[in-house]
């Protein structure tokens, strides 16, 4: 949700220090350090604690068994398998979700009448939780009763069973979830394309530029560093607001191989921490997670240094 | 504006043909416009008719409203405690929302108008938490809030872990430093403290920044859900988004209608907050027409 541009990653050496005061800045910053110390670093470490041991939150057991839990499901072929299935549904959803979006943003940046209104209705529903989103596609889909089907079996005569073939849910979780991200995105191009020079478009146009050269040719450039830093949020939500998602619209099933079809990271992890109880499985789940997130952080940090110009 | 076309009579004598083309051009634009609005409000206008109609007619693939939505509405908001859990999620929403705007401006205060020492390692340090995210902590955030602090079923451990923002502080940070320092400084002479600065200059002058941030983070509150799902084990304090799971579940037999008038009522608030603040979100990320 930072805007990249205006990052400035380091703090200033002060040229905005007005006040005086030892204490008081340390005041100022503790209600926020203390949340953050407790509620995120704190059980950060105890994630990485846990994660050596075989536990169980709800008996209060613990047994040391240093790497035995990540060694287990690096060589489950179930973890695998969520694994790979959570990489397509992140590559699926980030690729279809920017193109789409950007794509609406553009046109919805064009200086027609009325534009303001068609620019509010596409990002309201950013206002929609996933919950409400999930609750919304089951009963659209619903094989039986949904509307969908209804259509389908009227115009086609199929009727699929969206919830229970493997390869359907994957793609209406999906779906689901492209659907869900779009108002964000919109709303971070729509910013980033009302900031584009018009004078470098419109000279490219007088030179007889046809609309889609100077969307792809000079646009689209110069909206690289906000679609690689939505490429980054849009990994993140992937990997984690999909959880009320799958959770409402299929409980990570219908079941293929080794894993339910839409069980991606997040929810093995709910599942194995909160439903089989496996406290030390989860945690180990959860770390490997956290690596993940810092992978792809840094990536952000360091591609986005060497190969995305900034600006001012 | 993306391309902005010249009032000036055309310097070459083929802009005839542009612009008819032009004309053209901007009709396709209103129908591919109102046909993605179309398919992307499918979803909420399809529950939105669904809500109203009675639950003879909601299992049909009619499309008609009926006017049964109060009856559907009362029927969630008492017998599956639907008002209660917008109640509950509405108190965490506030609170949280108010919390974080609150701590982030007093924290960006810090990092602004403030030299000393160890101020670059607390910046990381709250910068770096924006890669810990609580669904990856979850595990051991149980462990704490249960069974150290003892907080399940409380409202206190769906508030108080989620009060520091590192987006709020990071947002504040970059806007006050836009701020000239002069006005910090003629304050400063002036006899104005740093809270004083904060409430009666920083403030005011913020409110585009503040409301964009409100927006966000009363969204953000109020569609948690899997931290609410593990930590809240008494229907009573339960949230309104785990709260539409159970509506779902109830036996075999889902009562369409009044899921759906469920689903509408718990979009509300959100929508409100951001329909009410729809020109500062817009302005704290430069949506508008002129910059």
């Amino acid at each position: 949700m930072l805007s990249p541009g205006r990052a400035r990653p380091t703090p200033d050496a002060g040229e905005n220090a007005v006040f005086r005061g030892r204490a008081l800045p340390w005041v100022f910053l503790l209600p926020s350090l203390l949340i953050l110390a407790v509620f995120i670093y704190l059980p950060a470490l105890q994630t990485l604690r846990l994660a050596a041991y075989r536990a169980n939150v709800i008996l209060g057991t613990e047994q040391f068994v240093g790497l035995a839990n990540f060694a287990e499901l690096l060589s489950s072929p179930a973890y695998r398998q969520v694994a790979l299935q959570t990489l397509v549904f992140t590559v699926l959803t980030v690729t279809f979700g920017l193109l789409l979006s950007l794509g609406l943003a553009w046109l919805a940046s064009r200086p027609v009448r009325g534009a303001s209104t068609y620019r509010l209705l596409l990002i309201y529903p950013y206002a929609l939780s996933p919950a409400i989103a999930g609750t919304l596609w089951l009963f659209l889909f619903n094989p039986e009763i949904g509307v969908v089907n209804a259509l389908l079996g009227e115009l086609f005569g199929v009727r699929p069973r969206w919830l229970d073939t493997p390869v359907l849910a994957f793609g209406l979780v999906t779906l689901a979830a492209i659907w869900k991200g779009l108002a964000y995105n919109i709303v971070f191009y729509l910013a980033s394309i009302q900031n584009l020079p018009g004078d470098v478009m419109e000279a490219a146009e007088i030179d007889g530029a046809t609309p889609a050269q100077v969307f792809w040719r000079v646009a689209f450039p110069l909206l690289s560093p906000i679609t690689f830093f939505l490429v980054f949020t849009n990994i993140i939500a992937a990997l984690f607001d999909s959880f009320a998602l799958t959770d409402i619209l299929t409980r990570g099933g219908p079941y293929t191989g080794n894993a339910g079809a839409t069980t991606f990271l997040v929810y093995q992890l709910y599942q194995d921490g909160f439903v089989n109880f496996k406290t030390g499985a989860a945690a180990a789940q959860a770390a490997l997670m956290l690596a993940l997130v810092a992978f792809v952080t840094w990536m952000q940090f360091r591609l986005g240094e060497r190969r995305v110009h900034y600006g001012s | 504006m993306a391309v902005k076309h010249p009032a000036a009579p055309p310097a070459r004598a083929d802009r005839a043909a542009p612009r008819s083309r032009r004309a053209r051009g901007v009709w396709v634009t209103h129908a591919a416009l109102i046909l993605a609005i179309l398919i992307i409000s499918a979803p909420l206008i399809f529950a939105v008719i669904k809500s109203t109609q009675t639950s003879s007619v909601v299992l049909s693939p009619s499309l008609l409203p009926g006017g049964a939505f109060l009856q559907n509405l009362s029927g969630v908001w008492e017998d599956a405690h639907l008002g209660r859990y917008m109640r509950n999620s509405l108190v965490v929403a506030v609170c949280v929302t108010a919390g974080k705007t609150t701590l982030a401006l007093l924290a960006a205060l810090a990092f602004v108008y403030f030299r000393f020492p160890l101020k670059g390692a607390a910046f990381t340090l709250v910068l770096l938490s924006l890669m810990l995210p609580t669904e990856v902590l979850i595990i051991a955030l149980f462990d704490l809030v249960s069974r150290d602090l003892k907080w399940a079923n409380t409202y206190a451990a769906i508030i108080v872990p989620f009060l520091a923002s590192a987006t709020g502080t990071f947002l504040f940070r970059q806007h006050f430093l836009s701020i000239p320092t002069s006005l910090a400084d003629a304050a400063r002479i002036d006899g104005c403290g740093p809270l004083r600065y904060l409430t009666h200059i920083l403030i005011p002058m913020s409110t585009n920044t503040i409301g964009a941030l409100a927006v966000i983070q009363f969204v953000y509150a109020w569609d948690q859900y899997i931290w609410p799902l593990v930590i809240m084990q008494q229907d009573d304090k339960q949230v309104v988004q785990v709260g539409l799971r159970k509506l779902i579940e109830v036996g075999g037999q889902t009562d369409w209608g009044a899921v759906m008038a469920g689903a509408v009522i718990t979009a509300l608030p959100p929508l409100i907050v951001f329909t009410a603040l729809q020109k500062q979100f817009s302005r704290g990320f430069a949506l508008t027409e002129d910059k």
